[in-house]
């Protein structure tokens, strides 16, 4: 019951706080803006098929789930508020709510870079947009929980940089060629049931990376 | 007031190779109070966040009981206060907030409103409540760290560096909560302050190890 209540006072802390710091959401909206821009100004005279436009769309969630993601733990560790966190909140509530607050995060921007290519790419229409939806959400969420787990590793380490994306580019691999499969098949027209073995695949592997994190985040999280 | 007992047994930390203390031992109860002493790097901020439970020891255990019954790991937060160095509020939040989101999160049951202002009052922040805390001197923070640990009224208050950055008047308010602490709870106090280690009635001597 309380446990609940508690997870969501942690990402309302986090939402609260990036807000009023836009310690985050500001690089990566620049980010997004920067890496849609290249792209369009890249393919401006091709004609680019449902491969190349679902390989663009996964580059960029990509890219922002490796850079973005990692700042959980990390602007706790910094700030010197962990041990405050430590002693409110149990191990489980803090990973519940980091990965929440991670999952907004990504789904946010996931809707930011879905509305950009529509807005200025002519070639990027959806043709079945509940496949798309399914897709972009279920492997944004996969990306957040590996994201989430490899944060709270590095955020004690000094390498952190490097470390992070080290560790996270192979688990990455998995929702990313899966989620890049499905929309092609969004983008394609194809219905629910045709997409339905990728989706198995995406949510197996959140369910997966959600309760391994949570079995590992004890040891992870306490010195 | 209730039964409430710390006790520590065999408790040993490492950090990689170097050995910090070795099998400490001792336990207390309501109206005890331990210094920790010992001189710059012998461990006491570590053996203090050990004891707070958020560091694991290498080896041994902390435990905490209530009426003899053992007190879930879990729980142990919501019966410790702690004031460390190590230990920040969120700067972007005003005290107020900061008080209330944690204690939100810490999810008490106890009437919170009430409580936190009487509390920045009684650390002297009452006019610069809503002011975000990045912007509060070292002092001011310290005082504020008071009024988290307070919060939720633990039966168990660790100190450490108990007056660092604290004015006169904010020595004051410490010893003040130390003496309400003593009679109600149990009290821990790491410090180098010779007469900060003499408001305890126990203490122990950390040596700087050699390995
Ligand atoms: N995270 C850590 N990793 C490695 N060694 C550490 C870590 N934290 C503390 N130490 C070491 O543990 C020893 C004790 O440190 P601690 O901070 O507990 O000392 P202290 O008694 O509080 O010192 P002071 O009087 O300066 O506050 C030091 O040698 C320190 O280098
Ligand atoms: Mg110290």
């Amino acid at each position: 019951m309380s446990a609940f209540g508690s997870t969501y006072a942690v990402v309302a802390k986090d939402i609260r706080s990036e807000w009023r710091t836009r310690y985050a959401v500001n690089s990566l909206l620049m980010f997004v803006v920067t890496a849609v821009s290249i792209i369009l100004f890249a393919l401006r005279s091709v004609d680019p098929n449902p491969e190349l436009l679902s390989g663009m769309l996964w580059v960029v969630i990509f890219f922002t789930a490796m850079s973005g993601m990692s700042r959980v733990f990390v602007s706790e560790e910094e700030r010197g508020t962990t041990l405050t966190l430590q002693l409110v909140a149990t191990p489980t509530v803090i990973y519940f709510g980091k990965l929440l607050f991670n999952s907004v995060l990504i789904l946010f921007l996931s809707f930011i870079i879905t509305a950009m290519y529509m807005i200025f790419f002519s070639g990027f229409t959806i043709q079945s947009p509940g496949v798309y939806v399914i897709s972009v959400v279920l492997g944004s969420l996969g990306f957040a929980s590996a994201s989430t787990i490899i944060a709270a590793i590095i955020a004690k380490t000094r390498s952190r940089g490097t470390l992070y994306a080290v560790l996270l580019f192979p688990l990455l691999i998995i929702p990313l060629m899966v989620g890049m499969s499905s929309t092609i098949k969004a983008l394609e027209g194809s219905t629910l049931s045709e997409a339905l073995s990728d989706f198995q695949v995406l949510a197996s592997y959140l369910m997966v990376m959600v309760a391994g994190s949570y079995l590992l985040f004890d040891y992870v999280w306490k010195e | 007031m209730n039964s409430f007992k710390l006790v520590v047994r065999d408790l040993t930390k490492d950090f990689n190779r170097r050995s910090i203390f070795r099998q400490l031992a001792f336990s207390l109860t309501v109206g005890d109070s331990l210094a920790i002493t010992g001189k710059n790097g012998s461990g006491k901020s570590t053996l203090s966040k050990i004891l707070a439970g958020v560091l694991s020891p290498s080896q041994g255990t902390v435990e905490y009981f209530l009426d003899g019954v053992r007190i879930q790991e879990e729980q142990m937060k919501d019966t410790v206060g702690f004031v460390s160095p190590y230990l920040n509020l969120y700067e972007e939040f005003s005290a107020v907030e900061n008080l209330k989101i944690l204690s939100q999160i810490r999810s008490n049951k106890k009437r919170f409103e009430e409580r936190a202002d009487e509390l920045i009052r009684m650390v002297g922040l009452w006019p610069r409540r809503d002011d975000p805390v990045g912007i509060y001197s070292s002092g001011m923070k310290q005082r504020l760290k008071y009024a988290f640990a307070l919060l939720h009224e633990p039966q168990i208050l660790i100190l450490d560096e108990p007056t660092s950055n604290l004015d006169e008047e904010g020595m004051e308010l410490v010893k003040e909560v130390v003496r309400r602490q003593k009679k109600n709870g149990i009290l821990i106090v790491a410090t180098n302050d010779s007469l900060e280690a003499k408001w305890c009635k126990k203490k122990i001597v950390l040596k700087v190890s050699s390995t």
